[in-house]
């Protein structure tokens, strides 16, 4: 049995990493789950969070938001509209995806679309808690 | 016949343009080299991104469930041209041909009793439009101050026409961006977005079921925004590949005409300066019989 899976995190911009995996694990929209070697086909969405991926080389950390990761037979391909490594997250960065957010939350709260204003209220308090976990 | 001085004076403007070219032509052949690694660099994204939306969209596609973004609204009345071009001029045949390519649609939708709404993305294209379809604009995106594109730039432009897809302002939406081949040939394209159409054939092999998380519908009325700003993002990258293309090759046939014209110039000098000795000489000579 294999016990690493091809792992690709691509970005619009660039593709951040392709390598051998043996774990990783994936902010999910509806939970955080890890993904292993033959894992079943899926397709999820991602909240903003922390990716782990664990390679026979290492372990290393992304900060991800926006997009999806796939799961299929021959890997597992994280598709994220920001992509982060964890070792160049600032602060900085962190404020300017919270100020983005909240600019959302507030033109939904405007034009008093429910859902969104949900979904927006959401993703404004994961950014604070990706932010509150990687005490930054 | 103009004179010695105004020949010379004409090989030094010439030389001095040709300069020019010549040096527009290395910084063009610069920014090819880093806009086109940009380009290849967003390709994987993309390819992914649309497979993975192609399986959905066969998936729940037909259903009348399926997202607006996807199904359209019913109608083709109100057609949005998005047209994208770049905000220097001094590229070749650039600007004009998607410009052309868009105003061919615009006359023909015009035609066929549709209404047309233009969206702008750089300067050239809104100024070559503005004579013919000046009524017809509803916005423009100003992308001079930007030295380098961004996908959040691609967000943004994706962000305004999905608010106006939201208000209902129009009912299909193409874009207009030329396609990169190599530097000689970049080929003006026109794409629709809205509604979103996926080629089946892009999709993932294997045929593999897969668990959706959560359900289908929910990733596709997720995913389908973000496909909209993906195409954005492809088109300018292209667009910008091909803008530096297209210059660069337009400055190479301005450097060599400059070249061409320089030899011209000179030979003609050299016959009035000839044409100048020989008749002193004559003077001379008729001047010194006659005493």
């Amino acid at each position: 049995m294999a016990d690493t899976m091809q792992f690709d995190l691509v970005s619009p911009e660039r593709s951040l990493a392709s390598l051998q995996a043996t774990a990783v694990q994936i902010p999910g929209a509806e939970g955080d789950m890890t993904a292993m070697p033959n894992h079943a086909p899926l397709i999820t969405t991602l909240r903003p969070g922390v990716l782990k991926v664990e390679s026979p080389e290492g372990t290393s950390e992304y900060v991800v938001t926006g997009g999806f990761a796939e799961l299929g037979s021959e890997g597992l391909s994280v598709l994220a509209e920001k992509a982060i490594p964890v070792t160049e997250m600032t602060r900085a960065h962190l404020d300017d995806m919270i100020a983005t957010a909240r600019a959302a939350h507030d033109t939904a709260k405007e034009n008093q679309h429910h859902t969104l204003v949900d979904d927006a209220a959401k993703l404004l308090a994961d950014m604070e808690a990706l932010g509150t976990h990687m005490s930054l | 016949m103009p004179s010695l001085k105004d020949l010379k004076n004409r090989i030094e403007s010439v030389k001095s343009t040709r300069k020019i070219t010549k040096a527009m032509q290395m910084v063009a052949a610069a920014k090819l080299r880093r806009a086109q690694e940009a380009a290849e660099e967003a390709r994987p994204y993309a390819k992914r991104f649309n497979a993975v939306m192609a399986g959905l969209a066969a998936s729940v596609g037909g259903s009348d469930s399926a997202p607006k973004l996807l199904r359209g609204t019913g109608s083709d009345q109100v057609q949005l041209l998005v047209v994208l071009t770049a905000e220097r001029g001094l590229c070749g045949g650039f600007n004009s041909n998607i410009a052309k390519m868009a105003r061919l649609k615009a006359t023909e939708l015009k035609a066929q009793g549709k209404t047309v709404k233009i969206l702008t993305v750089g300067k050239k294209g809104r100024d070559q439009l503005k004579r013919d379809f000046e009524n017809d604009f509803v916005g423009h995106v100003d992308l001079s101050e930007i030295k380098r594109l961004g996908y959040s730039n691609a967000q943004d432009i994706a962000r305004d026409i999905l608010n106006r897809f939201d208000a209902g302002e129009f009912d299909v939406a193409t874009i207009f961006y030329s396609e990169f081949v190599n530097v000689v040939t970049q080929i003006p394209t026109a794409q629709q977005i809205i509604p979103a159409s996926y080629d089946a054939a892009e999709e993932a092999e294997g045929g593999a079921v897969y668990d959706y998380e959560p359900s289908e519908e929910a990733i596709l009325a997720d995913l389908l925004p973000r496909g909209v700003a993906t195409q954005i993002f492809s088109a300018l990258l292209e667009n910008g590949a091909s803008e530096q293309g297209a210059r660069m090759s337009a400055m190479d046939n301005a450097t060599r005409n400059a070249g061409d014209m320089i030899d011209k110039l000179t030979i003609e000098f050299n016959r009035s300066r000839q044409a100048v000795i020989t008749n002193e000489l004559i003077e001379i000579i008729s001047g010194a019989e006659a005493l």
